[in-house]
């Protein structure tokens, strides 16, 4: 590493990137095991990541569609029926994750990316360029994200996964900022960081070298919650119709569901149920293992 | 004894000089507010301007097209059609456009609807957003009022059967997006079960009514947007009841409530005035957050219960493509969003001196 060669530098060499990496998973988890809740929702988080990847290849084909199967109830043949067009249900389900996380997994990487760069230079840097910063946040934070989405959505046709996605991080990136523009200045004041100071080291060594690797599962909170926003916004836009209704993914099932009738027959009560819970448990996963997180970060709250 | 009381109140013998001070620096707090929140509105009135003006497809261009090849219009005319439905005229330079189209608006002309004709979009907005400021607004308030009552409860009951519950129930809706939880309740208490007269409870009021301030009416309003309410209040009570939790919890650390118990004031006395009054001050701040999530989520929910709101209004505006309502409408909901923010934001300053000391960061 190139301090070595800085005069009066301690013998010490800072640990390595795997070995950082490998406590920061043991923290991790040590974490996640202090609240069992955070558990559930870490497994709940990872069965639905898994599903994302293996639904498509475990169902390759969701199935051609069969007048003389319209709407049925479920049966052993389809455990959770069919949709109006007499295709399984259940297959749908299975394939339906993949475009959702997606799509969510690239706006919570963006705006992740936006809010950790633009909230660590505010952090750090102060002064105009922390107020213009955060006077820029603060406008994007009250424009009301969801109705500018749908307005946009009249300009831009949604087709492609990392347009909609870069929409959603161009809307979600202000709160996100702004945590991390906290976490940094209350950071910065820490005696490991004076200590990289005294040693002149550099702003970009201190700020990628310490402040931001003792943020790591901060990042994985925030990301968390990009990912929810992702979801929500997503999901609605293509409940409302305002994404092409192409391809398969649970909003598209959700939006069918409901203009085809489905809420109407009691036989398809699953067709609507499906999609609903599986967004639901999801969502519900994700901000149980981010708040269990935040609980354990925040010592305030971990008191009580 | 009284002596010991004044922890929390502001020292005696400067006051005077110090509120004429805190008032400076409050009249200055407000104005940078103030100026932030005519930012926001020009900026986005800015960007609302340049999407319909600049986007692939911009509506001004096609609509002129249209004239010009369905019905045989002159390209002048169209021209002028234009200009008058969409408050500005297409053949000047871009800046002298966007000059008078912030004068238009600053006038609170928002331009004419394109598919119905003679119907100023300001005519559309004042008819169809009360509703929405109705139901969000009733929703708003019940959920704050009723999540820092359970809140508290829950604080002074921590650990308990009731605070476990009101916890997972509270996390649970506020997980879960709020059109799923319309959409459940239309699926199963509309259909399903039968319970609600979900087709009747449609609209804002009922066909026949005579909108006035009357029992009759208010009291079918008020039947009419129930459904709305109870999805927005479900969806953000959770929020309120955690937040005034922590809040609570915090507040009953301070020593002006240690003071207030070795005063052997009762717990009512101490609950209402000083652990309540004090722990509600933090939630002011998310007030403005949850109005604009309310507001923005009105969209999907308005759409699912069939409530004629801004936000059913606004989609079935894009589903028509009449650009002038959908921009009109944005511009309507974000300037709420903004001046919801700007009072939460003044009236917290009001009561928590603090913030505006130290700059409001």
């Amino acid at each position: 590493m190139a301090q070595a060669a800085r005069p009066g530098q301690l013998e010490l060499a800072p640990p390595g990137l795997g070995q950082r990496l490998a406590t920061a998973v043991k923290v991790f988890f040590r974490l996640l095991a202090h609240s069992k809740a955070g558990f559930l929702g870490f497994l709940g988080v990872l069965f639905f990541v898994v599903l994302a990847l293996a639904g498509p290849i475990i169902v390759p084909d969701a199935g051609r569609p069969d007048m003389t199967k319209i709407y049925q109830p479920p049966s052993l043949e389809h455990p959770l029926g069919t949709d109006y067009e007499g295709r399984d249900v259940l297959k749908q389900m299975l394939r339906g994750g993949r475009a959702i996380i997606v799509v969510a997994v690239l706006a919570a990487t963006l705006s992740t990316l936006i809010s950790i760069a633009f909230g660590a230079l505010a952090a750090y840097a102060g002064g105009w360029l922390d107020s213009l910063i955060m006077m820029l946040t603060d406008v994007v934070l009250t424009i009301p994200q969801f109705p500018l989405l749908v307005v946009l959505s009249a300009f831009v046709k949604l087709d492609r996964p990392w347009l909609l996605a870069t929409l959603i991080a161009l809307l979600s990136w202000p709160t996100l900022l702004r945590a991390v523009r906290a976490q940094v200045l209350s950071l910065k004041e820490r005696e490991y960081v004076e200590a990289a100071r005294a040693l002149d080291l550099g702003t970009t060594r201190i700020l990628f070298g310490e402040i931001l690797p003792n943020m790591a599962s901060y990042i994985v909170m925030s990301f968390t919650i990009g990912m929810t926003a992702a979801i929500y916004a997503q999901v609605a836009l293509y409940f409302l119709g305002l994404a092409p209704l192409a391809g398969e993914n649970w909003g598209i099932m959700l939006n069918l569901a409901w203009v085809r009738g489905a809420i109407f027959y009691k036989d398809s009560l699953m067709y609507i149920l499906a999609p609903v819970l599986a967004i639901s448990l999801l969502q519900l996963a994700m901000v149980t293992m981010s708040r269990s997180l935040e609980d354990v970060f925040n010592p305030r709250l971990r008191e009580s | 004894m009284r002596q010991s009381a004044p922890v929390a109140r502001a020292p005696a013998i400067p006051q005077l000089a110090a509120r004429r001070l805190l008032g400076a620096v409050f009249r200055s707090y407000a104005l940078r507010r103030v100026l932030k929140a005519a930012l926001t509105i020009y900026l986005v009135a800015t960007l609302t301007f340049f999407i319909v003006r600049l986007m692939p497809g911009n509506p001004v261009d096609v609509y002129i097209h249209t004239l010009i090849s369905q019905y045989g219009f002159t390209y002048d005319d169209a021209a002028n059609q234009a200009a008058a439905l969409f408050a500005f005229n297409p053949n000047e330079p871009l800046l002298v456009q966007y000059w008078a189209y912030l004068r238009a608006l600053a006038r609170g002309d928002f331009g004419m609807s394109l598919v119905s004709p003679g119907t100023p979009v300001t005519s559309v907005i004042m008819t169809y957003l009360p509703w929405t400021l109705f139901s969000a607004g009733l929703g708003l308030l019940i959920s704050f009022l009723l999540g820092i009552m359970l809140g508290m409860v829950m604080a002074y009951r921590r650990e308990g059967v009731l605070d476990h519950l009101l916890t997972a129930v509270g996390s649970f809706f506020q997980s879960v997006p709020n059109y799923l939880v319309a959409i459940v309740i239309v699926v199963f208490f509309g259909v399903q079960l039968g319970w609600l007269p979900i087709t009747e409870m449609r609209g804002a009021y009922s066909p026949g009514m005579q909108p006035g301030l009357n029992l009759a009416f208010i009291s079918d309003a008020l039947y009419h947007a129930a459904l709305p309410i109870l999805t927005y209040v479900l969806t953000t009570i959770g929020a309120w009841m955690l937040l005034m939790k922590s809040s609570t919890l915090s507040t009953l650390e301070e020593d002006y409530v240690t003071v207030a118990r070795a005063r052997g004031l009762r717990d009512g006395r101490i609950m209402r005035s000083y652990v309540g009054r004090n722990a509600v001050l933090p939630l002011f701040t998310q007030m403005a957050i949850s109005a604009g999530f309310v507001v923005g989520g009105s969209v999907v929910i308005e759409k699912i219960f069939v409530y004629q709101g801004i936000g059913f209004i606004l989609l079935d505006a894009i589903n028509r493509r009449d650009y002038p309502v959908m921009q009109g409408i944005f511009l309507i909901i974000t300037f709420a969003v903004v001046a919801a923010n700007l009072l939460a934001d003044l009236l917290y300053s009001r009561l928590d001196p603090r913030i505006r000391v130290s700059g409001g960061e």
